[in-house]
């Protein structure tokens, strides 16, 4: 086990600036390394046995609420096509299991990438007519929850197509940018000092494989896109707008950098 | 409409001391907030909530502002006979959300 000390969003600063100092010696070790495959751990494995609780029993999970209001809106005509989700894709548990581990995943139609949320929205307008539903609005929320719980237990799988390789090579540098007035990247934190402490939370790895999760500090539920605004908010850098490429470029690295880790969805954190 | 999720065995043998748990989507506004326009947000909380087997009363809570969003409560009943066990949650201002489940008692 590591020595876990703790630390305040400024003096992650400074530890890492010591160890960049240290790396001065040993320039290989400068720059944070990505966790191999091995080293993987959901944020799940970090949280209390309370909190580990919550996440695993269906009947105590919050997040089931949401699961439950999703399931509602798959069999609830909308749009001025009057067409529900299940009118096209029947059972979700046969027609959207394994879809959430291989998300974001690229849109030939659009010509871009699109995370689960986006691909949801994107059915809204391209074949129920109707508006696309905000991000964290309710009704987003628990659909995306809805289509990812089909694939709750399946490892992880990004596609491995070119233009996906090309997205997750974009967030992969974004990942490894420092940003804010922190000057921090999300490797300094994630892939660098996971085994430390900020205050009295533990630093996880980032893995983004039980999104949406209910937060417990939110009482919500929230989308993975508000849990990386919050990461940019603390280094104090201007979080990217809700669906910006920047954010599905993160998703679609992130995936790569957990890939074989189990969806959790819905996940439940501190 | 408010959801709600419970959770009761489907069966029990008669004098099993049986786990019951309940939990309800509600914002439970605890009337300490201001809006983003500096208004305070009215109080809206689940003020109380009971659960009834074969029509008697076997657990009530009161709950106060300082219960978080989407109160989950779990306690135990002994299995009796079979019969409908009815949740009901009460909020300020009266509304009522109820929930029902059956278990069966052999
Ligand atoms: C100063 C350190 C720091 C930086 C920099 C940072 N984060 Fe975080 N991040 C945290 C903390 C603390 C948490 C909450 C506890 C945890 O899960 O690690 C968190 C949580 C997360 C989670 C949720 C993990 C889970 O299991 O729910 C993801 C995903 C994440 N961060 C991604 C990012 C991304 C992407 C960036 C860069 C844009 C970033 N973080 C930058 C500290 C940081
Ligand atoms: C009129 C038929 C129709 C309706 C209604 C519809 N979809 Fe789709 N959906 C499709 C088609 C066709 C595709 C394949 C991609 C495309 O052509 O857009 C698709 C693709 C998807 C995918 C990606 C599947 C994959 O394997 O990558 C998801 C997730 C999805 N839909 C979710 C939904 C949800 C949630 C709703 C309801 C809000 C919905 N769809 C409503 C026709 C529909």
């Amino acid at each position: 086990m590591r020595p876990r000390p703790r630390l305040r969003w400024t003096e992650v600063v400074r530890a890492r600036a010591v160890v960049l100092a240290l790396a001065l010696a040993a320039p290989a070790a400068a720059e944070p390394v990505p966790i191999t495959p091995a080293e993987r751990r959901s944020g799940i494995t970090f949280a209390g046995p309370q909190t580990q609780g919550l996440q695993a029993d269906d009947t105590a999970n919050p997040g089931m609420l949401f699961v439950l209001d999703g399931a509602q809106l798959w069999q609830a005509p909308a749009g001025s096509a009057q067409r529900a989700c299940a009118d096209c894709h029947g059972a979700a548990e046969h027609s959207m299991r394994g879809v959430a581990a291989r998300y974001p995943a690229f849109d030939a139609a659009s010509g871009a990438a699109l995370d689960l949320s986006g691909r949801i929205n994107a059915c809204r307008t391209r074949h129920q007519d109707a508006p696309q539903l905000a991000s964290e609005e309710p009704g987003l929320l628990a659909l995306a929850a809805f289509v990812g719980f089909q694939s709750r237990g399946l490892p992880l799988a990004p596609p491995q197509d070119p233009p996906m390789a090309a997205v997750r090579k974009e967030g992969r540098r974004l990942y490894e940018t420092r940003m804010g007035q922190l000057r921090l990247s999300c490797a300094e934190c994630h892939d660098a000092l996971w085994a430390n402490r900020l205050g009295s939370s533990p630093i996880t790895q980032g893995q983004a494989g039980a999104y949406p999760i209910y937060r417990l500090e939110w009482q919500g539920l929230g989308s993975l896109q508000r849990r990386m605004r919050a990461c940019m908010s603390g280094v104090r850098a201007e979080p990217f707008a809700p669906g910006a490429p920047e954010f599905i470029a993160l998703e679609a690295y992130l995936a790569e950098r957990g890939a074989g880790l189990p969806v959790e969805t819905p996940g439940v954190r501190p | 409409m408010t959801r709600t999720l419970v959770n009761v065995p489907k069966t029990a043998r008669r004098g099993d001391v049986v786990e019951i748990r309940a939990m309800i989507a509600h914002p439970m506004e605890t009337g300490y907030r201001n809006g983003p326009d500096g208004a305070a947000i009215p109080r809206r909380i689940i003020h109380r909530f009971t659960c009834t087997y074969g029509g008697e009363e076997v657990f009530a809570a009161d709950f106060h502002p300082a219960v978080g969003a989407n109160p989950y409560v779990a306690f135990s009943t002994v299995a009796i006979e079979s019969s409908t066990l009815t949740f009901t949650w009460i909020e300020d201002g009266g509304a009522v959300h109820a929930a029902t489940a059956e278990i069966a008692v052999d």
